[in-house]
């Protein structure tokens, strides 16, 4: 009973995880940066649902939905003052260093703001939870939400992508620049836009990520959100299920390996997993093989 | 002996046979054309010979070893360098590093004398300076010697990769389109220079082209490349005037 | 002497010039006790970031694990010098130190870079992240001591080492190395900096530097050239790895308590020399030395802002970007100041 605990919290981690992972990898996918600011919208979200709701007296709804308003705007003009000055530049490095800019810029604001030490975020949701086999089995709600919430997430998305003009111009624009530009697609809204997306995702990702971890500190989504890159690229960066499929196995792995092998060595353990599996298959488990032609 | 020698040399893409049963002989000093329409497997000839990709049936004997099996870097230094069709120069470099990188097989110190500059270091790197600056001065381009690779014209660049190549020493030079992209000029200089590099250095080139001005002027023999397979072999001549290959390149 | 020789000849005259001043200053109490305090940081971050432009400019793989290799150089020397700090006199032992941390650093460089170097581009970048990672969390969790009866061992907990009463813990997991011997000093340090100068420099006017960056610049063409690409990746990211070694074993010997703390050894802290890295110039090894010095002290110096100063940091990063890369700005730059007629420019042309 208790190895199914674990599972089911492992699935949750992995379901945070991979919420993360889809804005990494739909944003590299398409605008072919690594946005390592990525983790510090998660954070900038907690914030924001945590000044929100005590300003309502606990009422969390508003700030979720406050949040995810900001980090939308946040990522939308962080990639049209930082990120797009930089598209075509020389080398594909200077996005990435204004990249790590932008996430010290986003950790020093909070860390004005708000200080160094940890508050303790209170969970954005209520209920109690489920409990099976006369209480032997329980889990909590915001466990069992979390992984709804991922799934509905990837289902919208993949509808979005497939159905919509919108998503269709996204794939369009991440197989060929050149070419989508020559069929009428505005690329530089459709990379605006997977940053809209992407960033919501991130603030529906600290509230749930701080649910189940309640502090919170200007540096909160650093780590997340470079374990969540870790699940794009083991999954296949750009692949939208590989993401989750990714995250899924590094939030199991995790917890598994903090229970049963050693809580020192679990992000060893983590990372050694993205070794081996890049190992075996140099693109991740979902990816494309792309070989350059001679 | 022939110095090439290919037999029934095959290779499948999934379901497509981009080259099948290819047969060519070539012997010291000579000067072969392969041409044929775009998308006939003249490149994928190229990189089976230079061991991009491995071939599924048929044998390449090189001066009678037999390479089919070796990789890149063996065969190079077996005897065969290679142009590209879209160059590839080692941009970010000096034009004569760019050949002095070609001649590394041939004059050697340890890496520590390197990291030092030690030892034989200075002997070495003045030989090899001299050695590049002669082949440089073969291609007419002892003049650009400090110039970035990126920074050559069109036509520079594409001699710089020949040269290059020549600085491997090889036996067989393989060029892939070297006309492409230049003008009536620069072809006629082309020439010369191809003509120029099997003079001075009794070179034997094989060369895949579509310009046929250049082919008729320069190439002794052709084998005619369709649908992967060989259409048509021989004196350029008698191939140039065979129908099938006229069909081949005009359409019905 | 010919161009290459010469700009060798001046990034070795800026570091030796820069640390006689610095001494002069000292000699002549000019120096804060604070500013001697970020001498020695200062020459191993100009260290690690000439080993990375090996690694990202010259080899042109980008790595943001670097701190990984530093940190297992810190480590093997550091626990070197604790268990021989009474039996070897110290200049003997730090010499000794240095070998031991570059050689287990360059032996890591090479074991990582078997799996690391078949992949490519940002794959590659993810797992050297990786490794940086796993590196630090598995020194977070050594236990090594040493007693009567020889070496123990374990990777559970000091407890579990079953040490003797006279036994020593060296390695203690998450607390690191206490009381390795204060040796760095900026001396060394400058010295260090300078050897890191010369190989480096030295290598890349050789065959095999030659051979490294033109794998960098293409290596389909590089292989048909004869170059074996593999032994030559592996070389420059060994030799990369060895150095950042080297700046391991200044950082270890110059504080009291070493720890594999995400601060010093972590991605960020990688990611801190990338940034050296690139607003040095790819490839530029003299302008890594100089964007290392200057964006260490920078931070340090404005002290006096405290609250402010990583928020101007990280505006005047995201501002130098933009200004320096953007195709759109270099544009504007050209037609704005290209007429103005600017005294270098003048005699760039006349030259």
């Amino acid at each position: 009973m208790s190895f199914l605990t674990y599972l089911i919290n492992g699935l949750s981690l992995g379901s945070i995880y991979a919420i993360i992972a889809l804005g990494y990898t739909m944003v590299y996918g398409i605008a072919k940066m690594l946005n390592f600011a990525h983790g510090d919208f998660i954070m900038v979200g907690c914030y924001i649902i945590f000044s929100v709701s005590a300003a309502m007296s606990g009422n969390s709804v508003v700030g979720i939905i406050v949040a995810i308003i900001l980090c939308t705007l946040l990522g939308v003009t962080t990639e049209f003052v930082a990120y797009r000055p930089l598209r075509g530049a020389a080398s594909p490095l200077a996005v990435l260093i204004t990249a790590i800019g932008v996430s010290y810029l986003l950790e020093n604001i909070a860390l004005l703001i708000y200080g160094a030490d940890i508050k303790s975020f209170s969970s954005v949701i209520s209920w109690e939870g489920l409990s099976f086999a006369d209480g032997q089995l329980k889990i909590q709600g915001v466990t069992i939400i979390t992984i709804l919430v991922s799934v509905v997430i990837l289902i919208a998305l993949q509808l979005f992508i497939n159905k919509t003009k919108q998503g269709q111009a996204m794939l369009a624009a991440s197989e060929d620049k050149g070419a989508a530009t020559l069929m009428g697609i505005n690329v530089n809204r459709t990379i605006a836009l997977t940053f809209a997306i992407g960033s919501a995702l991130a603030a529906i990702a600290g509230a749930l990520l701080c649910s189940a971890y309640p502090s919170l500190s200007p540096y909160t989504g650093a780590m997340p959100g470079i374990k969540a890159f870790v699940a794009a690229v083991l999954g296949g960066i750009g692949s939208i299920p590989g993401a989750m499929i990714g995250g899924l196995v590094l939030g199991i792995v995790e917890i598994l390996s903090k229970t049963y092998i050693s809580s020192q060595l679990s992000d060893a353990i983590v990372f050694g997993i993205l070794v081996v599996v890049l190992l075996v298959k140099p693109t991740g488990i979902l990816g494309k093989v792309i070989q350059e032609k001679v | 002996m022939a110095l090439l020698d290919v037999n029934n040399l095959s290779i499948s893409f999934g379901g497509l046979r981009a080259v099948d049963n290819f047969n060519i002989t070539i012997e010291k000093g000579e000067l072969y054309g392969l041409i044929g329409p775009n998308g006939a497997g003249k490149t994928t000839v190229f990189n089976l010979l230079t061991g991009v990709y491995k071939p599924n049936e048929g044998i390449i004997r090189l001066d009678g070893e037999d390479i089919t099996r070796k990789n890149t870097i063996e065969i190079n230094h077996a005897g065969i360098a290679r142009t590209f069709q879209n160059i590839r120069l080692f941009k970010n470099m000096p034009v004569i590093d760019n050949v002095k990188v070609g001649l590394s097989e041939r004059f050697k110190y340890s890496a520590l004398e390197g990291m030092l500059h030690i030892g034989k270091y200075s002997k070495v790197e003045k030989e090899m300076d001299a050695e590049a600056m002669r082949l440089l001065k073969v291609f007419d381009l002892d003049g650009e010697r400090d110039t970035l690779a990126a920074n050559l014209p069109y036509g520079k660049q594409r001699k710089l990769e020949i040269a290059r190549a020549m600085a491997t020493n090889p036996k067989l030079l393989l060029l892939d389109e070297p006309a492409a992209g230049m003008n009536p000029n620069e072809t006629k200089e082309l020439m010369d220079t191809i003509a120029l590099v099997r003079r001075e250095f009794d070179m034997t080139i094989l060369l895949i082209e579509h310009d046929m001005k250049l082919v008729s002027g320069i190439c002794e023999k052709l084998t005619v490349l369709n649908f992967g397979r060989v259409l048509c072999q021989g004196e350029t001549k008698e191939v140039l005037a065979n129908p099938e290959v006229i069909t081949a390149y005009l359409g019905e | 002497m010919n161009k290459t020789t010469k700009s060798n000849l001046i990034t070795y005259g800026i570091v030796i010039g820069a640390y006689i001043i610095v001494e002069i200053l000292m000699l002549t109490g000019n120096l804060s006790s604070h500013l001697k305090g970020l001498l020695v940081p200062m020459t191993y971050y100009a260290v690690i970031a000439v080993a990375l432009n090996l690694c990202v400019g010259i080899l042109g793989e980008l790595s943001i694990g670097h701190c990984g290799f530093m940190c297992i150089g810190a480590f093997s020397s550091a626990f070197f010098s604790r268990a021989t700090e009474n039996a070897i006199p110290t200049v003997p032992r730090f010499i000794l130190a240095f070998i031991i941390g570059i050689a287990f650093a360059a032996l890591f460089g090479f074991l990582i870079g078997i799996p690391v170097l078949r992949l490519k581009g940002d794959y590659l970048a993810i797992v050297t992240l990786a490794f940086g990672e796993i590196i630090k969390n598995v020194i977070n969790a050594l236990y090594i001591g040493i007693d009567g009866k020889g070496f123990h061992f374990t990777m559970k907990s000091s407890m579990d080492l079953g040490m003797e009463p006279d036994g020593d813990i060296i390695v203690n997991g998450a607390m690191g190395i206490t009381g390795t011997p204060h040796n760095s000093s900026f001396t060394v340090g400058i010295i260090v900096l300078l050897i890191a100068l010369f190989i480096v420099q030295n290598l890349v006017n050789s065959r095999d530097g030659r051979a490294i960056m033109a794998i960098r610049d293409n290596y389909i063409a590089a292989e048909s050239t004869g170059i074996n690409v593999t032994s030559y990746k592996m070389m420059a990211f060994t030799i990369s790895a060895a150095i950042a070694g080297a700046a391991g074993v200044l950082f270890s010997h110059n504080i009291t308590t070493l720890t594999a703390s995400s601060q010093y050894f972590g991605f960020n802290a990688s990611i801190m020399i990338l940034v050296y890295v690139v607003l040095g110039g790819i490839g530029n090894i003299r302008g890594s030395v100089i964007a290392a010095c200057i964006l260490y002290l920078l931070p340090e110096l404005l002290r006096g802002f405290n609250t402010y100063r990583m928020l101007i940091y990280s505006i005047v990063l995201i501002v130098m970007m933009i200004v320096n890369w953007s195709p759109k700005v270099i544009e504007w730059r050209k037609k704005t100041f290209g007429r103005i007629n600017l005294p270098w420019r003048r005699a760039k042309e006349v030259a």
